[in-house]
């Protein structure tokens, strides 16, 4: 069995920030990267708004190169999945399928995953039709129609990116105004090829082998309607990535993994830090990631000094 | 670990084929099962997965692993209903008998092929 000083489970921004300054501070941290390194970024396209990229980033790119430099000061980082947590006793251990490791101190920043709606036809047709990543598969839909759900930053970018490919796209959003950014929703507003639907949700997907319709109802008159379209891209929020943190630390009522009151990145167990999405639901901007793992680092090697 | 260039044919395993609209059908024709991976440049998903393949590939000789390029070989995509990458589809003697969507950890992919390992 492996003993490792700090363990730091993901490798978006905030875990790859975190295995950089844990990795300068010499504590050689093992990052747990799973199979979706990167995260959300290696789905999006050009990062617009990370400091120092003025004319913006792909985020694929911004990713490889945050992994780069953790690399440079030797943090080790391994593409597995870390598949069960116990933080009971000292020292921590954490298991990747049958091979196990103990931890002093152990970083959590698994980041969130976007939501499904849970509606009949969603499942089954997803990969034919129905997606949560327009930049994977905006390019199958080429002047066809498409529907958009959603009303914060991520449905603007989807919607604005698949007007590259469709002829035709539909917002469905259950409020009467966006969450999204002004400026977001008002190069949105102002697409030709956009339309808005307001005070609406999908309450079905159909389609014999590919999707054909939608069920949309107004949420106000209860009015129901069908709308038809060749794709449905998914992008009302996420939930925090903790199913494997359940009964190991503190999480609030949406899955959250509670931090210190003190603005800190400690958890309610001593030696386990938090950064990134996984613990925050107000921000979840790459930066705000990128910084809170850079604290979650500096409180871990801190903790660890304080423990010798 | 830094993305796997899918295109370097010398990283891969033997296992591994590159198909495009002309080779598709004949490979799928065969009595030996083939995994096809619909991918893309542009897909990080794709990217995600690609290195976990190549793994499968090396430890796995039971099926083939065949890449297909969607953008410069949509035909099949169309033909087989694929409108989200990565997908993966198992194929014998021609017929579907497997559909992966999405990015999936190694364990589950292998949890998934079982019947065909």
């Amino acid at each position: 069995m492996d003993h490792e000083k700090l363990t730091i489970i993901g490798s978006g921004p905030a875990g790859l920030t975190a295995a950089l300054y844990a990795a300068r501070a010499d504590l050689s941290p093992l990052v747990f990267e799973g199979v979706a390194a990167g995260g959300q970024l290696m789905i999006t396209t050009d990062v617009e708004n990370y400091p120092g990229f003025p004319d913006g980033i792909l985020g694929p790119e911004l990713m490889d190169a945050f992994r780069k430099q953790a690399q440079r000061f030797d943090a080790r980082l391994q593409q597995v999945d870390v598949t069960e947590v116990d933080f009971s006793a000292k020292p921590f251990r954490l298991k990747v399928g049958a091979d196990e490791y103990t931890s002093d101190a152990v970083i959590i920043a698994t980041g969130a995953t976007a939501k499904w709606l849970g509606v009949p036809g969603e499942e089954q047709l997803t990969g034919r039709g129905v997606s949560a990543c327009a930049t994977c598969d905006g390019f199958f839909f080429r002047d066809q129609e498409l529907v958009v759900v959603g009303g914060g930053d991520t449905a603007m970018e989807e919607a604005l990116f698949l007007t590259k490919f469709a002829s035709k796209i539909t917002i469905i959003h259950r409020r009467d105004e966006f969450r999204a950014s002004k400026i977001m929703a008002q190069r949105v507003m102002d697409h030709e090829k956009i339309d808005v639907t307001w005070n609406s949700v999908v309450k079905e997907i159909t389609g014999d082998k590919t999707v054909e319709s939608v069920t949309v109802e107004n949420t106000q008159t209860g009015e129901q309607r069908e709308l038809p379209a060749n794709g449905v891209f998914i992008a009302i929020g996420h939930k925090p990535n903790t199913e494997l943190f359940a009964g190991q630390v503190d999480l609030d009522e949406n899955g959250y993994v509670v931090t210190s009151s003190d603005g800190s990145t400690r958890t309610n167990v001593d030696g386990v830090f938090a950064a990134g999405d996984v613990a925050d639901h107000i921000y979840r901007q790459a930066v705000t990631a990128a910084g809170t793992g850079c604290m979650a680092a500096i409180d871990a090697e801190r903790w660890l000094a304080s423990q010798e | 670990m830094s993305t796997t260039n899918q295109g370097d044919i010398q990283t891969m395993a033997d296992n591994i084929v590159t198909l495009s609209d002309g080779t598709f059908s004949d490979a799928i024709s065969s009595d030996k099962p083939i995994l096809v991976d619909f991918w893309a440049e542009w897909c990080g998903p794709c990217k995600v997965i690609a290195p976990v393949l190549e793994e499968i590939a090396s430890e796995h000789e039971s099926f083939t692993i065949g890449k297909l390029n969607v953008d410069d070989n949509p035909m099949p995509a169309a033909k087989h209903d694929v409108m989200s990458i990565p997908t993966l589809i198992l194929f014998k003697d021609g017929m579907e008998k497997k559909r992966i969507v999405g990015a999936a950890p190694k364990q589950r992919l292998l949890q998934e092929l079982a019947e065909f390992l």
